[in-house]
């Protein structure tokens, strides 16, 4: 199947820091593709060289057929964006904005009036369309930083960190918007440091530590390679904690904090007291990029 | 529009941000209309009856006739100089509307380009008002105004240009103090706008020269008062010159500042 996105061997420096090291990815046509990492993994940059707003230092990206940085124009015209800050022209209504998108995505005359509509739809603000920006709710000017991305039926879709600071129930909504999309057949590729937003969305997982994919894979794939099929959770104070863990990798077991509690994943018959649950996503990727998660 | 080693630019391109910044216009154009055409007609007003009142004539010209004229650059400038520091830096640091075009296919240098082009065309209507007002005060009309709105509008595309490139190159909105005190003040006053810069020394004179407002305001007096010359050419000349090279420094500046 024809790649979305390729991304070989990309490289990208800023001064002394190496913001991207070597990354490889592959969007297929049609799937969904999650970008898990840490802050300062270097997701929004990729996202930016996506856009070609950053210039890679090496390697080779190509979207939709185009290569970037030189034909990263019309790459762009089939692809849309939603970007992590919203920038939404905040003074104008919902249906302005999607006009502005209509004419800067180059939606033709005849086309305009429907695709429009379509957006307000996707959007659910009908009845919003003559409100201004300003005056929408949280989860409201996310519905339309996504219907703007989406005025010009793009084949490929750009999420960056799409749910970052919302409510859990306005979160949901946006998770059932974008599996609409996928059940579309659009292309997406999604950054995010919600484990759970890449479990549920994405039909596979990329894990970038430092500027580099460390693991790829569906998510079921990650958690049984990485961290087997069950873990378990024992509570205690500070100090039992470290002594479960010292215990622990004496074993040759492998051990993760989190938080108030420890957890050993792929435990055995002797094992101390504790809960076990079946071993998950962020099992996976705290081990392999070694960061906690908020 | 192509210059030897530019990428086209494209008109679909320049119309989606156009189509933007008209729209966005329909939000703010009261309170920017007010102020590209208040305060030059103020400065007309308090010169032409303050001066007016102890120099009857500047140069072979009633007073308000010497100033309405001149004034029509001060308007120009204020319309496009301001818009193209303050909106520009706006739309980077709060908006993030760049990041937005720069998803579309719209690329940096179209989107200065359509942005100056904006401001320009405003500047060339509100640059008239100043000339308006003058007429109300006495100056007579005549065909060669009707050059005035092209005059106003080639120098506000260089200011407005000027404007974005500064916007570009500065770090905070404070720095914005040093060009409009340091830069902007002094070309606006010694331009020939107020007094006739011909009596000048001869350095003051040399100076005028490098100064693009006072082409602008040399243009629109021959044009308004019909004395046409090869002189204007020159004038016209130094004008485009201007606001081509601030153009290129805009989008220079803006690429630098916009992609990584």
């Amino acid at each position: 199947m024809a790649a979305a996105i390729s991304i070989r061997g990309v490289v990208k420096r800023y001064g002394d820091i190496t913001a991207v090291d070597g990354l490889d990815l592959e969007v297929p046509e049609g799937r969904c593709i999650g970008l898990l990492g840490p802050n300062g993994a270097g997701k929004s940059t990729t996202m930016r060289l996506l856009t070609a707003q950053s210039i890679a230092d090496e390697g080779e990206l190509v979207v939709l057929g185009s290569r970037l940085p030189e034909e990263s124009k019309a790459s762009r015209a089939v692809m849309g964006v939603v970007p992590q800050l919203d920038n939404l022209d905040t003074t104008l209504t919902v249906e302005q904005n999607l006009i502005v998108a209509s004419f800067l995505y180059r939606v033709a005359r005849t086309d305009r009036k429907e695709a429009i509509e379509r957006a307000v739809r996707v959007a659910r603000l009908g009845d919003r369309r003559d409100t201004k920006v300003d005056e929408l709710s949280g989860g409201m000017r996310r519905r339309l930083l996504i219907a703007r991305a989406l005025v010009h039926q793009p084949r490929l879709i750009l999420l960056d960190e799409p749910t970052v600071g919302l409510d859990p129930q306005v979160r949901q909504e946006l998770w059932a918007l974008i599996d609409l999309l996928r059940s579309e057949g659009v292309s997406i590729l999604m950054s995010t440091h919600y484990i759970e937003e890449a479990e549920r969305l994405c039909d596979r997982v990329t894990i970038m530590s430092h500027g580099s994919a460390v693991a790829e894979g569906t998510p079921a794939e990650l958690i049984a390679e990485h961290a087997g099929g069950e873990a378990l959770e024992v509570y205690g104070p500070p100090a039992r904690l470290e002594e479960i863990e010292r215990e622990s990798a004496s074993k040759g077991l492998r051990t993760r904090r989190t938080g108030t509690s420890i957890a050993i994943l792929g435990p055995n018959g002797d094992a101390p007291d504790g809960e076990r649950r079946p071993a998950n996503l962020e099992d996976v990727f705290v081990l392999l990029t070694g960061e906690e998660i908020a | 529009m192509k210059l030897p080693g530019m990428k086209p630019i494209e008109s679909v391109a320049l119309q989606g941000v156009l189509v933007r910044e008209v729209i966005n216009f329909s939000s703010y154009w009261r309170s920017s209309a007010f102020s590209s055409m208040v305060d030059p007609t103020i400065y007309l007003l308090a010169f032409g009856f303050g001066f007016g009142s102890i120099v009857s004539s500047v140069g072979g010209y009633s007073y308000i006739d010497f100033v309405g004229t001149g004034i029509v650059a001060t308007a120009v400038l204020f319309s496009s100089a301001f818009p193209g520091l303050f909106s520009t830096f706006v739309k980077y640091e709060f908006q993030h509307t760049y990041d937005a075009m720069l998803a579309a296919p719209v690329d940096t240098d179209e989107i200065v380009t359509a942005e100056a082009l904006w401001i320009a065309l405003r500047a060339g209507i509100f640059g008239c008002v100043p000339m308006l007002v003058a007429m109300i005060f006495g100056l007579d009309p005549s065909w060669g105004m009707l050059f005035v709105p092209f005059l106003a509008f080639i120098g506000g595309f260089g200011w407005a240009s000027f404007g974005i490139a500064m916007a570009a190159r500065s770090k905070s909105i404070d720095s914005f103090s040093y060009i409009t005190s340091g830069i902007l003040t002094p070309l606006f006053l010694v331009a020939g706008t107020f007094f006739p810069i011909d009596q000048q020394p001869e350095w003051v004179q040399v100076l005028a020269n490098l100064n693009p407002l006072y082409h602008l305001v040399q243009l629109v007096r021959d044009c308004v008062f019909s004395l046409y010359g090869w002189v204007d050419l020159l004038h016209l000349g130094a004008l485009l010159l201007f606001g081509v090279v601030v153009w290129r420094l805009a989008i220079s500046g803006m690429v630098r500042k916009l992609v990584d």
